[in-house]
């Protein structure tokens, strides 16, 4: 399952930072953060609770950059 | 400019005023520290709050933590010294005027792309059953609505036109300036603006799946799918922070206690303790991460203006190193539709010979039929056409002004006891016959694109190795018209799955370079996503097209193959530019600094002003110079 996220980041830096700590959450297959488009696309593992891993992911993210957000 | 720009931008402003005023006031000491401590802080607090939490959550490359540190330190060693403070200020300030230009920027950039792409429509006029019309979310419109959309608004959807006449502007889909008639019975797609007439259409699909969505939908995934280049940029930034910072952490250590232990010289700790500083200004990699992804979105984005939708970074950056390009024959050299190509009268005139034949197929379906009567235009005059009658796997025999004219192939002619002869020409013969009697015969044949010429030698001259055509036609037909276009190599009577196998075993013969190929997104889908890069061409309104290629061209113009190959290798050169300039003059910055020639300010241009030149130079992807093409 693949889902697209509106994010709020300013540096590129800062997105690809984001998108590393998206991919080593739990339940996450893959992430790509595109930092031109402000959008975030994660792909699933099988049977996983989007909004429960998308909510860690958020947590994982804020760590690595404090100004940043996903609308999820 | 948002409020926090505008914030960042009223800090930065107010700092340097104040530092360069307290330049001319007298004070000295602790006074003047805490003097200086006030622009400081008001350009560097959000950085140093940011610092903390970096400390907080244990992360040692933090940029915000490695910029405190720099200043912070420089703060410590001019209170040391009693010297400068408007290094440590100015690096904060410097550093805060790169992030502030780096989010306007980028922000611009956003806007300015989705302006070329201006074909999101804001609203449907959806017509009521008594008649009346409601402004409605175009999301909302069921399939099979009746829509209606006034001159100067866009199409919200696609659909059919069932009542009105008018042009539409299709500029922001296909780059082509000539408008595009619509009439009753016509498919239109979302996006187009309507020019003079009312248009009332019945849609045939919803939002998410019209044309419009689709287009924006993908140039905005296309940075997603990224390049080998924002790869390589992306794992150069994960080592090259660490790197930077235990070089200055040997660079403010090593050298005193070697020169205090081993030499028993001055250990000169605030020297080594600045130079490690300027390292640690300098170990951002922000110009490269930013003005890479930054290139590309402005190259895909100013491709699209032109009507060439990239569908990721990837494939800009494969296309800018094809230099064999396979295209197909039918709809993509040539029209695709069949036409007139010659008029062979052996005893009326050209313009009389079509005259008749035109006459005799008025009623018939059939495609030769239709070429004849588009190639005689004024076909409805007043003319006497009666009995006509079709004759199956012959023709059609009429009596035109008296006379029995008989229009069909050779069997036909035979069967009228006309004595045809045959023709060099390649095409379709269609031979007519008056009371009898041999009057001679039209050709109709595929004809090649207006630009397909142009476009084999633009591509040529621009450094393409090899051009390759494939088709299904004879080799007659094939050769008459890779020699029309100066094609290199000719691959004629092929089945569609000799297709997939002739671009494999061009691949295969291939040591450098990618191989392009280019058809027009009908049956030719396998060879699109065999060739290195596939690219689709007269895309407007076939999805089939749109799904299958990695590039895709709206209209049908051969010449823009050249295009999207130029803005690619453009976008490719800015960014080694960026990419050879930011390392470039950072890795100088950096050894000079290490032997004590380059200062803080000369870090602060390694790292702020890089960056600015190289986001300027990125936002040049995005202009496509027309004098070019």
């Amino acid at each position: 399952m693949k889902k697209t996220y509106k994010i709020e980041v300013d540096c590129a830096n800062c997105a690809n930072l984001m998108e590393e700590a998206a991919k080593n959450t739990a339940g996450v297959k893959d992430a790509v953060v595109n930092f031109m488009a402000l959008k975030m696309k994660v792909e699933f593992e099988e049977g996983q609770d989007a909004k429960a891993v998308m909510e860690q992911v958020r947590a994982n993210c804020k760590k690595v950059e404090d100004d940043c957000e996903i609308y999820i | 400019m948002n409020r926090k720009q505008k914030k960042n931008l009223a800090r930065i402003i107010v700092a340097a005023a104040l530092m360069l005023a307290l330049a001319h006031v007298p004070l000295g000491g602790w006074q003047r520290f805490l003097a200086y401590l006030v622009p400081y802080l008001i350009v560097g607090y959000d950085i140093l709050y940011k610092a903390g939490k970096g400390l907080k959550n244990c992360k040692a490359f933090d940029e915000s933590l490695l910029m405190s540190i720099a200043t912070l330190g420089a703060m410590a060693l001019a209170v040391y010294e009693d010297g400068d403070y408007t290094e440590a200020i100015a690096v904060m300030l410097f550093y805060q005027v790169g992030e502030w230009f780096q989010a306007y920027a980028v922000g611009k950039s956003r806007r300015d792309i989705s302006a070329l792409m201006d074909i999101r429509p804001d609203y449907a006029n959806l017509e009521q059953e008594n008649g009346s019309l409601e402004r409605v979310d175009p999301d909302e419109v069921e399939v099979g609505s009746i829509i209606v959309v006034k001159p100067g608004e866009k199409i919200p959807l696609d659909g059919v036109v069932v009542e009105g006449a008018s042009s539409l502007n299709t500029v922001a889909l296909t780059g082509e300036a000539l408008p595009r008639d619509a009439k009753v019975g016509d498919e239109v797609i979302s996006g187009c603006v309507n020019i003079n007439g009312l248009l009332k259409i019945r849609t045939t699909k919803e939002f998410d799946e019209s044309t419009a969505s689709k287009i924006l939908e993908m140039v905005e995934d296309a940075s997603s799918r990224k390049s080998k280049s924002e790869n390589f940029i992306a794992k150069f930034a994960r080592v090259y922070t660490p790197i930077v910072v235990y070089a200055a952490l040997a660079l403010a250590f090593l050298p005193p206690l070697i020169r205090l232990l081993g030499l028993g010289m001055a250990p000169e700790w605030g020297t080594w303790i600045y130079r490690a500083l300027t390292f640690l200004v300098i170990s951002c990699p922000c110009a490269l991460v930013v003005s890479i992804p930054l290139s590309f979105f402005a190259g895909i984005g100013g491709a699209s203006r032109q009507g060439v939708l990239v569908k990721g970074s990837n494939y800009l950056e494969t296309l800018s190193e094809v230099d064999t390009v396979v295209f197909d024959k039918t709809g993509t050299l040539t029209r695709g539709v069949f036409q007139v190509s010659a008029i062979h009268a052996d005893k009326l005139n050209e313009e009389q010979l079509l005259h008749l034949a035109a006459h005799v197929e008025r009623y018939s379906t059939h495609p030769i039929a239709e070429s004849l009567r588009n190639a005689f235009g004024h076909e409805a005059d007043g003319c006497l056409v009666e009995s006509v009658e079709e004759i199956a796997g012959q023709g059609i025999r009429a009596r035109v002004n008296g006379q029995t004219v008989c229009v069909g192939n050779a069997l036909m002619m035979e069967a009228a006891g006309a004595e045809w002869h045959e023709c060099d020409a390649v095409g379709t013969m269609v031979h007519v016959a008056i009371d009898g009697e041999y009057a001679g015969h039209i050709i109709i044949a595929d004809v090649v694109k207006e630009h397909a010429r142009e476009a084999i030698s633009a591509l040529k001259r621009d450094g393409i190795k090899q051009t390759v055509m494939l088709t299904g036609d004879s080799s007659k037909a094939a050769d008459k018209v890779a020699a029309e276009l100066q094609l290199d190599t000719v691959y004629s009577q092929l089945l569609p799955q000799d297709k997939v196998a002739k671009v494999e075993e061009l691949l295969q013969q291939k040591k450098t370079g990618k191989l392009a190929f280019v058809g027009d997104g009908i049956n030719d889908a396998p060879v699109l996503s065999r060739a290195d890069v596939g690219i689709a061409m007269g895309a407007m309104g076939s999805d089939a097209a749109i799904e299958a290629a990695d590039i895709v061209l709206m209209d049908d113009d051969p010449l823009k193959i050249s295009v999207a190959r130029r803005i690619a290798r453009k976008t490719l050169r800015i960014v080694k530019q960026n990419i050879y300039f930011s390392i470039g003059v950072k890795v100088l910055v950096l050894l000079l600094g290490a032997l004590g020639l380059a200062n803080m300010w000369a870090a602060i241009f390694a790292d702020v002003g890089v960056m600015v030149l190289a986001v300027l130079n990125a936002v040049r992807a995005m202009f496509v110079n027309k004098t070019t093409i």
